[in-house]
């Protein structure tokens, strides 16, 4: 399983790339395969403040909920229709295709605390 | 963790294993939609072998399993199978099984792989209590179960037996061979589909599978997990223990009055269930479809049409591979479980619109 050194990681298998004032948030290939066929994604409407660490929706699977974490304190900007109406992209193109939303940072907050590909391939190694 | 006899087959074609009750089985091989489309297109693969099978044999052994589920045992003819409920004096539900008559005074009857231990224990002490004297064993270690369902299941399973499996009719069984091997071929099954569940002894599983894996795959059989398992049984609206059916629930209630024979002599739980039945079930057990965007799933609570009060509960639900969209089973007050009735089902604390559908949610085309 290939992570993109363009990417950052976070402990909840999501990824995040930062452009300008503004990152890109979505979930990684280890999450997708470890949930199997996502059925169902719930995003924010754009507009939404979030705090680091808040939920800021879900994908489903089949069997599974999982909450999506906000990485950083910000704005929602945009949110990825396509995915919400054919949530199986998910599945097919997670680090690419699957993005999810885009956040404007607020002042302070920033992609500092997450791992590159490198240590997020180890971490995923230690869950196996 | 406990293993089948499958373990190393479930390695070589990539099951996901997960712990299930205790069992390492596989959850999913090459993904739970695929599982389950391809068991409904042509045919699926099923290890069950985690089910418990227990055996009463002997004078008085018919009368002994009579008395102590739903069903009426005296009807069953050798070679018949027979869906039923191991029930608890209050009318509560010990387990849901099948009894097989393999012989004048044998019946074989299968149980969840949850509830074996519990529910031999229970037949044990009815067994002491009642001074019988016939032979009651606990044989799931004897035993591997392997299902083949979906509509080529007996184009694929009839080269491998000498059984005519066009004369072996839904819940009937004929005592022949698979593979080479002894087996009971049964035409039962979990998925709605048509199908067979093949009992042979615990080490000739992997014969059989290796056989069925040859035999089906190139006409589009695929071996399917437990998560298929569940989707296909849910949208067949064929309860599962654990969800529709507890201590705390009736067969009446669940649907399964067509399997509880009030007019047959006393069994534990007849009283309960006639006073039961007499005041009016309160509740029943009724398929939902949502009509917003989500997931109901088990536990998620039920309100009625405005969202203002709690009326019942999801005891299973999921996004329906074959359908293409969410639907639910749960328990709600008699008087909205008519088809066409509207409630809502509250998701992460939104009330989401729902209505009562007519079941099964997937009905086979054949």
């Amino acid at each position: 399983m290939r992570f993109p050194d363009s990417l950052k990681y976070t402990k909840d298998h999501e990824w995040a790339k930062a452009e300008g004032n503004r990152i890109t948030v979505g979930v990684t290939d280890h999450a997708q395969s470890a949930l199997g066929d996502i059925v169902f994604v719930e995003l924010p409407k754009v507009g939404r403040e979030l705090k680091a660490g808040e939920t800021f929706g879900v994908v489903e699977s089949i069997k599974a909920v999982s909450d999506l974490y906000s990485p950083v304190s910000g704005k929602v900007v945009a949110v990825n229709d396509s995915v919400v109406s054919e949530p199986s992209i998910v599945n097919r193109d997670p680090h690419s295709g699957a993005w999810l939303v885009k956040i404007e940072l607020s002042p302070g907050s920033d992609l500092g605390g997450l791992m590159d590909s490198a240590k997020y391939s180890e971490y995923v190694e230690t869950l196996k | 963790m406990k293993r089948t006899a499958l373990f190393e087959e479930h390695r070589k074609l990539g099951g996901r294993l997960v712990d299930f009750g205790g069992w390492e089985l596989p959850v999913q091989y090459t993904g739970v939609i695929d599982e389950h489309l391809a068991c409904r297109s042509a045919a699926g693969l099923f290890d069950v072998s985690h089910m418990g099978e227990i055996t009463a044999e002997g004078p008085g052994s018919m009368e002994f399993l009579d008395r102590i589920v739903s069903n009426d045992v005296s009807k069953i003819e050798i070679g018949m199978a027979q869906y039923s409920a191991l029930l608890r004096p209050d009318g509560g539900i010990v387990d849901d099984l099948i009894v097989y008559r393999r012989g004048p005074e044998k019946y074989f009857v299968v149980v969840n792989a949850s509830n074996t231990e519990k529910d031999f224990a229970w037949m044990e002490r009815a067994y002491r209590e009642g001074g019988s004297s016939f032979r009651l064993e606990n044989e799931s270690g004897k035993w591997s179960q392997i299902a083949i369902q979906g509509p080529l299941s007996e184009r694929i399973l009839q080269p491998l037996t000498p059984a005519r499996l066009s004369e072996v009719k839904t819940f009937r069984f004929s005592e022949s061979e698979v593979a080479g091997v002894p087996a009971i071929v049964a035409r039962t099954g979990y998925t709605g589909e048509d199908g067979f569940e093949i009992y042979v002894g615990w080490d000739s599983g992997p014969k059989i599978w290796s056989a069925l894996i040859e035999a089906g795959t190139p006409v589009g059989m695929k071996p399917c997990g437990l998560g298929a398992r569940d989707t296909l049984r849910l949208e067949s609206k064929y309860p599962l223990y654990g969800n529709e059916l507890t201590d705390e629930t009736n067969p009446l209630e669940a649907g399964l009055g067509f399997a509880t024979k009030l007019d047959k002599p006393d069994f534990v739980g007849k009283a309960a269930l006639v006073s039961a039945k007499n005041e009016g079930l309160k509740r029943k057990l009724v398929g939902l479809e949502l009509r917003g965007a989500g997931i109901p799933r088990h536990g998620y609570k039920v309100f009625d049409s405005e969202g203002a009060r709690e009326i019942g509960i999801v005891t299973s639900g999921t996004q329906s591979p074959s359908l293409k969209k969410p639907i639910a089973i749960a328990y709600v007050p008699t008087g909205v479980s008519a088809v066409g009735q509207k409630v809502s089902i509250e998701i992460r604390g939104t009330k989401i619109p729902a209505e009562v559908v007519p079941t099964p949610f997937y009905k086979r085309p054949y």
